[in-house]
């Protein structure tokens, strides 16, 4: 089992210049280890759908590297964007998948399936480029300069420990940038030129 | 009385007017001839999806990255599409045009169909603005859709009320 925010360290020194999408527990473990917040977008409005905002983003940009940070509960609400994104096939997008086994957010109830289901392969039977599933730090480390930069769209599913959190809603604290400022803000940012990540 | 028809190379006008460069879509019964029309004129990318929800939060990407998406969905799929509509819609201020393919809707008589009287009901209560098309005769309606989106940052609605032609 790994760390999130240890996997994500690794994860970080491959963006490049990319843009990171995270959702849910996934964005808090994000912001800890993110060198670059203008180019992070945390997705909560929608449950489920950062892999659809980051397939919208990736077809825009074909030559941004576009990384998304997801979890397990968060697939499973959208387990149609896996053939949506082989059918479009963006070669820089990258899936991160924190599978935790737990909906973190909430208390920590199991996923449905939990342990009977395999995201990996259910990315590659949809037609992802390639997949990996890691459990062990070093191994992903070592292995991460060539997953994360091979013609994608990939997926890499991360077997993380859980970081269970049942606060109330309105007492959790806030995003560090709301969404709608994101979204704007890097719209302008791409704008103004697009550097390859 | 000639019939008034809704001809998909009239809306295919209206897109390229507005610059539109992606269409999400999960095609219905009703835009066969539709779909037909978009690939064969190959001038906008088609986003296909396996469900409705997925088209809205495509096109925030989209638009993030430059992009004047479209998403043409049946008012079934507005309904499955409720949570990315508030979330990836309303709440980031997306200056998105959902065409939505009216199913059921009639101006003759009563509209049994419940997948057409809901969506009146819904859309006014997400406070989004929207404008029925019919025929040919209502396309530039699509303009000042697009027009109203960019103006007030907003997803706006074009309620497709006839099913397409063939020509």
């Amino acid at each position: 089992m790994l760390q999130p925010v240890d996997a994500l360290r690794v994860v970080e020194e491959q963006r490049s210049n990319g843009v990171v999408v995270t959702t849910m527990m996934g964005s808090r473990a994000w912001r800890r280890v993110s060198h670059n917040p203008e180019r992070d977008l945390h997705v909560g409005g929608a449950m489920g759908k950062a892999s659809s905002v980051a397939l919208g983003l990736a077809i825009a940009q074909p030559e941004l590297k576009v990384i998304i940070v997801d979890g397990d509960g968060s697939i499973l609400m959208n387990l149609g964007s896996l053939v949506t994104i082989a059918n479009k096939a963006p070669a820089k997008l990258y899936h991160i998948v924190l599978e935790n086994g737990v909906y973190a957010m909430t208390g920590g109830q199991p996923v449905p399936g939990v342990g009977r289901f395999n995201i990996a392969g259910i990315a590659k039977e949809a037609g992802y480029r390639a997949t990996y599933t890691f459990t062990d730090l070093t191994e992903f480390a070592t292995q991460a300069a060539k997953v994360l930069n091979e013609l994608g769209p990939v997926l890499v599913c991360l077997k993380v420990e859980p970081e269970i959190d049942n606060t109330p809603i309105h007492l959790r604290p806030p995003p560090a940038r709301r969404t709608v400022d994101a979204m704007k803000d890097l719209r302008e940012a791409l704008a103004r030129g697009v550097s390859p990540g | 009385m000639s019939e008034k028809l809704l001809r998909p190379a009239s809306i295919l006008r209206e897109f390229k007017k507005n610059q539109v460069t992606h269409l999400v879509w999960l095609p219905d019964s009703e835009t066969s001839f539709m779909y037909r029309r978009l690939v064969e004129d190959g001038s906008m990318e088609l986003v296909p999806v396996c469900r409705e929800g997925e088209s809205i939060a495509i096109a925030a990407g989209l638009w993030v990255g430059g992009k004047v998406p479209v998403v043409l969905i049946q008012s079934t799929g507005l309904f499955e599409s409720g949570d990315s509509i508030r979330g990836m819609g309303l709440d980031v201020n997306l200056p998105l045009v959902m065409m939505i393919g009216y199913r059921g809707w009639t101006r003759h008589g009563v509209t049994l169909d419940s997948a057409a009287r809901f969506v009146e009901p819904i859309l006014n209560t997400w406070g989004i603005s929207y404008y029925l098309v019919e025929s040919d005769e209502d396309v530039e309606r699509i303009s000042i859709a697009f027009d109203h989106a960019q103006r007030t940052k907003h997803p706006v609605a074009v309620l497709i009320g006839s099913e397409y032609a063939e020509n």
